[in-house]
Formats: C-alpha cells, sequence, structure tokens
C-alpha cells in the first residue's frame, strides 16, 4: 500500500458562537490557511472531501454551500461524508491509495450555536422505538456513565479528573473554548445536568471549522519535512441499540485499534475523541492505553466540541505534534452516534 | 491501483409512493439480501459497508446508518456514509468500489435508499436559506430556466421533453420494480398542466420509497459468479453553484467527468462503443442535455436524438433502459439505480429491459444545481 500523510492542519478557534454566516465563511479561512502552510493552492489538490450534517444549520443539502468556500473551478474531484470530518480524511485516504493523485484536501465545519444540540442528537436514535422518548445526548451518555459505576470500573471523582486534566492542557491551546486549573473538588459540587454527569464532565458547543492536506509518497516529502504518516486507519461500529451493548467497554474502538496497528509500538500521545469524560477512560482501556501516554495535549473534545469537527481536530492536534517533531507515534481518534457506537481509530508516525 | 472491481451482485426493492408494507430497515434489508444472494453470500462474508442516502431530513433521522447498522449485519464492521446530495447514489458505489481497487477490502456491500414517504420532498428541496432569497419551489423551480435554455440554445422541437416521457415510461412498463408504470401516448403526455413552464408534470419524476443494493468485490472474489460487471473506469467532478458565465445548461463538471471515465475505459467514440446508458434524467428535457454534456451527440444536436428515436430500446442508443428516473425516484437510491442498472445490462440480467449482446455501459448521476457529477462505465469483459 501506498504510504500517505498529513502535512498540513488549520482550524478557526472554537468559540460557542461564530459569527461567520454561512458555511463558505467557516470553509475559506481554514482551507487556504492548510494549503498556503505547505505552499500549495486548490490547483495542486487531487482530491477534495468534506464532512458536515444538515442538522445543524437545520436545512437539507447546506454542504452544497461550502463548495462556494472553494475554488472549485474548473471542477474538481469532490465527495463529501455526513460524518464527522475525520470520515472525510479515511475516504481521502483511500483515493490517495489509487496512485493516480498526490494530494488531497479535507475539511469539515460546524456551527453548534444554530441550535439546541443535545435534543437533535435525539435524532441519531432509532426513529420507531426511541426517538418518541426524547433521549437527548446527555441523557444517554449518563446512562453510559452510571453504568460504568455500577460495574465498579470509575467514580464520579474519575469523570472530574479526566476534565481537570483536559482543562487544564487546554490551557496551552490557543483554539480550545474551555480551559483552566480547575480543582476536582469544586467540579464535584456542580449541579448535575443529568446523574451521574455534571456540566464539567460534558463537552461545551462549539463553533468552529477544521482543514488538513494529505500528500501520499515523494509528494508528502516535497510539501513538509517531516510528515506525519498514517501507517494505520481503520473504523468499526457496533449495534444501535444501548440494551445491545455493554456500554462500559467499546468493542469497536478495541477492533478498529488492533487493525490500525496500535499496540504495534509505543504510543507518544493520543487525541481522543470523548465529548464526555467518562468516555476517555472507556476509550484509553479499548484503545490499551497506558498511564504513560499523553492523552489529549490539546484538551480534547471536553475543551472544545465543535459537531463534525471536533474528529477532524483530533486528527489535527496529533499530526500537528508529529509534523513539529514533538511525538514520534500519536494515536488520533474519532467517535459518531450515541455512546461511543461507531470509532475510527489512526497511527501516526514521524520518520 | 492495486485491484481490480466486479459488480457480482444486484438487488432492488420494488420501488413505490409508499411502501408501509416495509420499515426502513426492512426497505434496505430487501434489496441488500437480493444482492448478497444474487453474489452467493450472507452478511457474514461482507468485509465493509458504504451506504449512501440523500438529506437525512427527508426521514427526520440524523445519520441513518448508525441506526441501519443492525439491519446490515453491520457490526464490528466498517460501515460508512456518503452524501453528495443527488448524485449520492453515484457517489456511494464509486467509494465502495475504490475500497476494492484500493486493496483495503475484498467484498464490499453497498446500498442506497430513500423513503421519501416520510416526509414531503419538494418542500424538503425549497429550503430557505438565511442571506439568500428564496426563489424557488422544488427542484424544478431550479430547472426550468435552464431547460428553456436549453430549448432557445438548440432551438429545440419542443415535443422533445414529452417524447422522452413517453419513451421512458414505455420503458419502465417492462421493468417490475419501477414505480410508475403508466402506458403514456404522446398526447396524453402532452395534455398534463404544466408545473414550472416548459416542465408539465408528466415529464417530472415520481417521489419514491425504494433501496438498491450491489456487491463489490476485487478479482480473485469476482470468481463466484459466472458473469461479473468489471468497472473499467470511475469518476466524480464537482463546480460550485454560482458564478458569472457558468453554464449549467452544459456544465464543464458533467463533461470533464464523463471524460475522465472513458479515458480510464479506453473509449474513443462513446456513441459507438457504449452500448447503452442510464443517466440521470429527473425532468424529461434532461436526456437531451445529457447527451451532449456526455458526448453522445454534438452541442444542440441532442433532441434530434430523441425526436428520431434513437435513445429507445432495440435502437442505435439506448438510454433509460429501466425506465430511469422518470419512471422510479427514491433520491438517495436514484443514483445508484443508474449504476446498477448499467451493471446489469453487461451481466446479461436485465430480463424485458435488457439490450440484446451489451457489453460496455455507462451509469450517470448528478446533483445540487447541475454541479455535482459521478459516472462508472461497466464492462463483461474485464
Amino acid at each position: 500500500m501506498r504510504n500517505v500523510a498529513i502535512v498540513s492542519f488549520a482550524q478557526l478557534p472554537s468559540v460557542r458562537v461564530s459569527h461567520a454566516t454561512d458555511e463558505a465563511e467557516l470553509v475559506q479561512p481554514v482551507t487556504s490557511q492548510a494549503m498556503k502552510q505547505v505552499g500549495i493552492t486548490q490547483d495542486d489538490i487531487g482530491f477534495t472531501c468534506s464532512g458536515s450534517t444538515d442538522y445543524l444549520p437545520g436545512r437539507p443539502f447546506s454542504f452544497v454551500a461550502a463548495v462556494d468556500g472553494l475554488k472549485a473551478w474548473p471542477p474538481i474531484r469532490e465527495s463529501h461524508v455526513e460524518m464527522d470530518g475525520a470520515f472525510a480524511l479515511y475516504e481521502a485516504w483511500v483515493r490517495l491509495l489509487h496512485g493516480d493523485i498526490d494530494t488531497a484536501l479535507v475539511f469539515s465545519f460546524g456551527k453548534c450555536s444554530l441550535g439546541p444540540v443535545p435534543d437533535v442528537l435525539n435524532l441519531q436514535n432509532d426513529p420507531y422505538y426511541v426517538q418518541p422518548l426524547g433521549l437527548d445526548s446527555i441523557s444517554a451518555a449518563a446512562l453510559q456513565a452510571q453504568a460504568l459505576i455500577d460495574a465498579g470500573k470509575a467514580t464520579e471523582r474519575d469523570f472530574a479528573e479526566v476534565a481537570v486534566r483536559n482543562r487544564k492542557n487546554a490551557l496551552g491551546n490557543p483554539n480550545a473554548q474551555i480551559k483552566g486549573d480547575f480543582g476536582v473538588d469544586e467540579l464535584l459540587e456542580e449541579p448535575y445536568l443529568s446523574s451521574p454527569l455534571r456540566k464539567s464532565f460534558c463537552s461545551p458547543l462549539s463553533d468552529s471549522a477544521a482543514a488538513i492536506v494529505l500528500a501520499a509518497g515523494d509528494a508528502a516529502k516535497k510539501l513538509t519535512k517531516r510528515p506525519a504518516w498514517i501507517r494505520g486507519i481503520d473504523h468499526r461500529t457496533e449495534p444501535h441499540s444501548l440494551g445491545q451493548r455493554d456500554l462500559t467497554s467499546s468493542p469497536s474502538a478495541k477492533l478498529a485499534a488492533e487493525k490500525a496497528g496500535v499496540g504495534k509500538g509505543k504510543v507518544d500521545l493520543a487525541e481522543l475523541h470523548a465529548p464526555f469524560a467518562h468516555q476517555e477512560l472507556i476509550l484509553r482501556e479499548a484503545l490499551g492505553l497506558g498511564d504513560d501516554v499523553n492523552v489529549n495535549p490539546s484538551g480534547g473534545a471536553l475543551a472544545a466540541n465543535s459537531l463534525m469537527t471536533a474528529g477532524l481536530i483530533r486528527f489535527g492536534e496529533a499530526a500537528s505534534r508529529v509534523l513539529a517533531g514533538k511525538a514520534d507515534r500519536a494515536v488520533a481518534h474519532t467517535t459518531n452516534g450515541v455512546c461511543l457506537q461507531h470509532n475510527l481509530v489512526a497511527v501516526l508516525e514521524g520518520e | 491501483m492495486a485491484e481490480q472491481c466486479a459488480v457480482v451482485g444486484i438487488g432492488q426493492t420494488k420501488h413505490r409512493e409508499s411502501r408501509r408494507d416495509v420499515s426502513m430497515p426492512g426497505l434496505i434489508r430487501i434489496a441488500a439480501l437480493e444482492a448478497l444472494e444474487d453474489a452467493d453470500m450472507t452478511f457474514k462474508d461482507v468485509d465493509a459497508i458504504v451506504i449512501g442516502t440523500a438529506p437525512d431530513m427527508f426521514e427526520g433521522i440524523m445519520m441513518p446508518e448508525l441506526f441501519l447498522a443492525d439491519a446490515l449485519g453491520a457490526a464490528g464492521k466498517p460501515i460508512f456514509r456518503v452524501h453528495t446530495a443527488g448524485s449520492v447514489g453515484g457517489s456511494t458505489a464509486v467509494v465502495a468500489s475504490h475500497l476494492v481497487q484500493a486493496g483495503v477490502h475484498e467484498k464490499v456491500l453497498t446500498v442506497a435508499f430513500e423513503k421519501q414517504s416520510e416526509s414531503n420532498a419538494m418542500w424538503a428541496l425549497s429550503p430557505a436559506i438565511p442571506f439568500q432569497p428564496q426563489l424557488v419551489a422544488g427542484a424544478g423551480g431550479y430547472f426550468a430556466p435552464l431547460i428553456r435554455s436549453y430549448i432557445r440554445r438548440a432551438d429545440a422541437h419542443p415535443d422533445t421533453g414529452c417524447m422522452v416521457a413517453v419513451k421512458d415510461r414505455a420503458h419502465g412498463m417492462l421493468n417490475p420494480h419501477a414505480h410508475l408504470h403508466l402506458d403514456q401516448s404522446l398526447e396524453e403526455v402532452k395534455a398534463a398542466p404544466m408545473l414550472w413552464d416548459p416542465i408539465r408534470y408528466s415529464e417530472t419524476c415520481p417521489s419514491s420509497d425504494g433501496a438498491v443494493a450491489m456487491v463489490l468485490v476485487n478479482q480473485q472474489q469476482a470468481k463466484r459468479v459466472k458473469n461479473p460487471a468489471w468497472v473499467k473506469g470511475t469518476s466524480v467532478r464537482t463546480e460550485r453553484t454560482f458564478f458569472a458565465g457558468r453554464d449549467q445548461v452544459n456544465p464543464r463538471a458533467g463533461q470533464q467527468c464523463a471524460k475522465d471515465v472513458y479515458d480510464q475505459a479506453g473509449i474513443t467514440n462513446p456513441p459507438v462503443e457504449i452500448d447503452c446508458a442510464e443517466i440521470y434524467v429527473p425532468f424529461s428535457w434532461f436526456e437531451p442535455m445529457w447527451l451532449e454534456n456526455l458526448g453522445f451527440a454534438e452541442e444542440g444536436l441532442g433532441w434530434k436524438m430523441t425526436m428520431e428515436g434513437k435513445t429507445k430500446l432495440g435502437a442505435d442508443m439506448p438510454i433509460n433502459m429501466s425506465g430511469g428516473v422518470m419512471c422510479t425516484n427514491p433520491i438517495g437510491a436514484s443514483g445508484m439505480l443508474r449504476f446498477a442498472e448499467a451493471a446489469r445490462q453487461v451481466r446479461g440480467t436485465a430480463d424485458q429491459h435488457q439490450v440484446d449482446g451489451a457489453k460496455v455501459a455507462l451509469g450517470h448521476a448528478f446533483g445540487g444545481g447541475s454541479q455535482f457529477f459521478a459516472a462508472w462505465i461497466v464492462s463483461s469483459e474485464r
């Protein structure tokens, strides 16, 4: 198989409300910056792929307007997934394996400020049996967190510690939305949003956009000194119904990690897409990450969570540390669906 | 690319205005199980699934692949969701074929569906976009001016669109899966009420519930069947919706998409070397427009091919043998239905709408404001 690498990453700062008025205004700055960083333009890009969802702006075909943020003339090879941008990266990786083109542009955008996101996410549930119950995303995650407690695998204090560490890490991240040096006991005094989840155990709602440039083989080496090579990438799903799953583990993340080869070497850092604090604990176990692994140096989704973009940002944050020579081997992860139903895992390496 | 890709299984539902007899999982399982049986496989044999559907809002579900994973036996496997507007069914098949060609997977199940009876597609296609005036009602409102422009530019015979409707509905009569089974005369088509001048009600596609599935495999696995359809070329092209000077009647993205698949398949003279084509014609007039865009007719002469009857089954260049989008339109599946019909033709399994001896066929889809294109060429020969 051909070697494909991340060579550039750009993101808009995650904020509660972005005043970009439309998709093109979100997309244009990050895509042009990602390309500019490696000295190329859209004319040099062989394939373009994006990820977004119509349920954030609340209208069908919203991604069509995003194309107007690109220089899509003359016509371009382009595709779109109704998934996180990290899955668009997966499609672009597959496309580059063909060998006829050497570069790809991947981007995603999401404005959570446009609607009541936790309620909207109920629409991911089975429309016949679960949606009518109004199971919002925080309540669903709370069921999972409680299952962890009931199984004796974690305590509320563990959740708080995850939140404290992520938001402390975010202090070094200019693009993070929520950051600070909080105390565990302080967080444990917050009221429950949905027991046992308190506000700080949940990700914020963010507006953002992100873009990544992929390149294959020699093209990657020409564009940057130290490309972040995708050594393995795989995604897996699980049964949809919460009642059919052991919510305290993530067999899909475990399998994807095995296929991606996470355990084949020492992991320096991992960027895990865990929108709720307890999910980081589940993912750490599934991916087999020990205490020596630096998890979410960026602050992760608990510091900034622009839906559809947070996963691609995990890839970008992991890759940027490899590109900068701060890590030799990094893991990037993205999740989709209620209670970690679907997981994508990749291993990124320097030379 | 590392591997060759072949279609070894094809399945689809009976398409209807409303499939109240089945749930969404039930609908896609009909198509998926039929495709797997055709490929002599079960869900257990599938390495990965690629699913396509148009806006999630048509069914009121966000990312339906999450909820449909169980119905497709996807637990423990990769399931991937594509959405590229009206071209999505085609793009989905292209993504699935790339997984095989790149050597990532050996056996991929690809599925596309729409259950349009869950909502009102025409109004879902008429969104009020912030900061933009709401000018159109339904897709016809967007496309009618382009058709008027085509008629003026090509000085086309005004009956051309009606002739397409008569022909496609006659083809649809031969296809038991088709939604519309209408035996219509030219006079009947012409007498229908005008919706968006020059588009009459009889010249529009229906709104359907339906699903289609295909099994795509590599060269080794293609031995499972006697008659694989080999994928000889795939392509996607996109251009922006609005900019000064953009030709939406004969879009460059469509031309380049066609040229790309022809080049990959070694085709230099499409009307001679391609035996039949299934192309995305949601409104009758798009047949002559795409005949020109795809290189089957010279610019300005597509309507003559239609008027002379050259696009009928049994004639020189059969177009939309299945009855096409004019007879069946579950939007998210419509593109893949075109790709699947092309594969059926070269496999020789198109039953009553089979083109005798078809060896090379084109499948085509488009979406958005005539700006997203997907195409593939399939052949009975490797």
